[in-house]
């Protein structure tokens, strides 16, 4: 792609860097459109068992942690700002900022998959996994596992996401120690923060539909 | 002088190339050998189906065989075909860009391809699928002993290579077209690669989670569709057909593109009715994506949806008859050639009303439930698939060889594989409408006596369509060392591809152009006569 | 070179903002709203996930074709819901 010291160079294709920056991020929005459709899927499983099963999906959601549950979300929203912030520091070409705001951001999305470890790893010891191990106390059994299904390929594919999140940060941090990123190129910065923000959103909407059903 | 396919010797500048124009033949090259693998099944299902018993193999090997037919012609050569050898090749060039967007994520996309291919045709060797390529649960995930998983991984791959030419096409339309060429100037294989890349985006990952889930289900045993766990599979059959819809679309709309591109070539005309046929590419895409359930009228969807499906059904087949009415229109007091891409054209034509209007009996339930997964159907589905888009494939690629290659080729020969193709087809899969009609029910490897004439005459049809498929392998790959040299614009067509050099400088343009006529303004001068 | 630069207090406000809709949906789901607390759990979620998009990801700051897009695919993954939760719905009706 582009050589970022001169700040005007683009990709031959482009006529200037204003249409290759222009082009990026078209490119990385369509990319996300993908993974709403793709994500969607899941969601569209867990609406149809949801309103089948009401009384199994309540009560499995009871067996989540809300307070880890919580903690997560509070983790990846403070993380959507430090990378934010980290996306204004490379536009005003601060690099030590930028370069404390990733690293903050990295350790928040490692915060988060740890605690979605210790998670698991309750599930486990509690036989929620699905599967020939699967036990759940109580009549709705049965469809509890479908639930425990959906929770582990969703907050499963949400995590992945995370952590292929935490490489593409890792290779800016990489990149901002370089000097890699000015004023006027920053662009890789942003796409990533696009990146970041939408996994978050994905979880905006997992937390309250996985861990807030029946709590009343 | 300098061009695209001697600037850089060597197989790292081939498989290293950022250069669209190289990523095109390099998806030529893996698609035409996916292409000759689905062929192979073909052939040998056909060959069982020679004879009323089941007698050539066994039920489950027939099973397989069917389904890696689908298989690698649905996901590994239909969805590609056009986009990835014709689109890349030819869309910067139509809008007057010196690449795609993005080149390294197109190069990416062929190695996703490639790799995807590789996984799937590993599950073939390997002991095989037999689900149907339509891997409904819970068969595919609880019963089925084949490599169901190791088959999804490798289609779940090689989805990724649609999505990321879908958004490359994307953007590179939105933003890259040359001065002066505006929306309503595109020519209208840009609007349908447009609107094929929208159904790309949106559906293409909803197959993707879908293949996801079933993979989870059959490996890990996380039950999503299973009944025992109060799972439906009928679900399973929402998230799969809410993509493999559309996919039909993404399979015919750029030919679609390819068709206009010929008629207004070959009459000398612009096409009539521009506007319509650019709306319509659109039309089709977005209306293609609210009539999944007329694959499942009888899988206990309810009847009320069941109605509405099928009313959008038949809409759909509105925008794509305004096509076949405008390109009617557009030949009517036209100067008709009938050089080969014309052939393929007109073909494609005639096949494709046929198919698409087999389609309507197919929305009205009534009749669907009486054909449904039989003959009738297949028939159907390859008038349109076969018909149709491989017929526009191959109209696009003789009439597009030259430029890409820089030679022409036997006009003779082309002529004459378009007649026996044309023919073959025909004789391949009208009996087939009868057959379903009369009940023989697909994906069976024996049947009742009474229909063998009509199977007979299938199987033969099959041995000639395979003849006519052959026949263009030969003279293309002659022609790129003997073929006559190629002028700029051997056919006098209208369009920024052909007021380059053929073969192409690597950059396609060394100046921007920029664009002040409409496309299609035929009519200004004359044709140079076509050579061979 | 383009590129809109948002002061960080517009941050620091959307992030506040999502601390106390976070607070807030965990705070309704412990209280029985009865068919409500769907809503109200999904209305925050949209609410948050807009102020993302519009303010961390700029598309507030940013050209139309960007959210046309978005609401594309959100229009689009929608039809997937409905449609598919209708028939599921219109089972019972015959």
């Amino acid at each position: 792609m582009a050589d970022a010291h001169a700040g005007a160079l683009h990709a031959h294709q482009f006529e200037d860097a204003d249409q290759q920056k222009d082009a990026s991020t078209l490119g990385m929005w369509v990319f996300l459109l993908t993974e709403i459709l793709f994500f969607g899927g899941m969601f569209l499983a867990y609406a149809v068992y949801r309103i089948a099963y009401p009384a199994a999906w309540a009560a499995a959601s009871h067996h989540l942690d809300v307070r880890l549950g919580g903690i997560n979300t509070v983790v990846l929203i403070v993380s959507s700002l430090t990378m934010a912030m980290a996306v204004h520091a490379a536009q005003l070409g601060r690099r030590q900022q930028l370069v404390v705001f990733l690293i903050l951001t990295m350790l928040l999305g490692g915060v988060f998959v740890g605690i979605k470890a210790v998670e698991y790893q309750h599930k486990f010891a509690e036989g929620h996994v699905p599967g020939p191990g699967f036990h759940f106390e109580g009549a709705d059994g049965r469809h509890a596992q479908l639930f425990f299904s959906l929770y582990f390929a969703m907050t499963g594919m949400h995590a992945l996401h995370m952590i292929i999140g935490f490489g593409l940060l890792a290779w800016l941090l990489a990149g901002s120690l370089k000097g890699r990123f000015t004023p006027s190129y920053y662009t890789p910065v942003e796409m990533i923060g696009l990146y970041w923000h939408f996994v978050d959103i994905v979880w905006i909407f997992l937390f309250p539909l996985l861990y807030l059903l029946g709590r009343h | 002088m300098s061009h695209y396919l001697n600037h850089d010797y060597g197989i790292r500048s081939w498989l290293l190339t950022k250069d669209h124009k190289r990523i095109a033949l390099l998806y030529l090259i893996s698609a035409t050998v996916m292409f000759m693998i689905g062929g192979i099944f073909a052939l040998l299902v056909r060959l069982e189906l020679l004879t009323p018993a089941g007698d050539l193999m066994q039920s489950e090997t027939y099973n397989k065989m069917f389904t890696m037919h689908g298989i690698a012609m649905v996901f590994f050569f239909l969805i590609p075909a056009v986009p990835a050898v014709l689109g890349n090749f030819l869309v910067p060039m139509m809008i007057g860009a010196r690449d795609l967007a993005f080149p390294r994520v197109n190069l990416l996309s062929w190695y996703i391809y490639t790799i995807g291919a590789l996984f799937t045709l590993w599950a073939m060797i390997s002991g095989g699928v037999d689900t149907g390529w339509t891997f409904y649960t819970p068969y595919s995930t609880a019963w089925s002993n084949t490599n169901v998983l190791v088959t999804g991984v490798g289609i779940f791959i090689t989805g990724f290579s649609s999505i990321l030419t879908g958004l490359n096409f994307i953007v590179t339309i939105h933003r890259m077209r040359a001065p002066g060429m505006t929306w309503f100037r595109l020519p209208l294989f840009i609007w349908a690669h447009y609107a094929a890349s929208i159904i790309m985006i949106l559906g293409t990952p909803v197959v993707a989670i879908t293949i996801l889930l079933l993979a989870l289900e059959r490996g890990l045993h996380l039950g999503i569709f299973d009944p025992a766990l109060g799972g439906d599979p009928v679900l399973f059959q929402h998230l799969f057909w809410f993509y493999s819809h559309p996919a039909v679309y993404i399979m015919i709309l750029p030919s679609m593109g390819v068709i206009s591109e010929l008629v207004a070539c070959f009459s000398r005309k612009r096409v009539f009715g521009y506007s319509f046929i650019a709306f319509s590419s659109l039309t089709i895409a977005l209306v293609g994506f609210l009539v999944w359930g007329h694959h499942m009228f009888v899988s206990s969807q309810s009847v009320y949806a069941g109605l509405v499906f099928s009313v959008l059904s038949f809409v759909v087949a509105v925008p794509s008859a305004v096509k076949v009415f405008n390109w009617t229109a557009t030949l009517y007091k036209g100067t008709i050639t009938f050089e080969t891409p014309m052939i393929y054209a007109f073909g494609f034509i005639g096949l494709f009303t046929i198919g698409g209007l087999t389609g309507l009996f197919l929305a009205s339930i009534g009749l669907d439930v009486h054909v449904h997964d039989t003959y009738f159907i297949v028939a159907h589905f390859h008038y349109i698939m076969v018909g149709g888009v491989i017929m526009g494939y191959l109209g696009g690629l003789h009439f597009w060889w030259p430029k890409i290659t820089g030679r022409m080729y036997s006009e003779f020969w082309g002529r004459i594989s378009a007649a026996i193709i044309f023919i073959g087809f025909n004789l391949t899969f009208f009996p087939q409408f009868i057959l379903g009609y009369l009940g023989m029910p697909r994906r069976y490897h024996a049947y009742p006596e009474e229909f063998q004439v009509l199977n007979v005459m299938s199987t033969a049809g099959a041995s000639i369509l395979g003849v006519g498929y052959l026949i263009p392998l030969v003279y293309l790959f002659w022609s790129m060392r003997y073929g006559k040299p190629a002028s700029d614009n051997p056919w006098g067509a209208r369009g920024l591809e052909w007021t380059t050099p053929s073969p192409p400088p690597v950059e396609n343009f060394p100046v921007t152009p920029v664009v002040t006529e409409e496309a299609y303004a035929y009519g200004t001068h004359g044709k140079e006569s076509p050579v061979g | 070179m383009s590129g809109h630069v948002v002061p960080p207090r517009i941050y620091f406000a959307v992030f506040a903002a999502l601390m106390i809709l976070t607070a807030l949906t965990v705070w309704a789901a412990f209280q029985d709203f009865g068919p409500l607390n769907t809503v109200i759990a999904l209305g925050i979620a949209c609410v948050k996930a807009t102020l993302v998009v519009l303010y961390f990801m700029h598309v507030r700051y940013g050209g139309r074709l960007v959210w046309v897009m978005i609401s594309g695919a959100l229009i689009w993954l929608g039809i997937l819901l409905v449609i598919t939760l209708a028939d599921y719905a219109s089972r019972g009706w015959l």
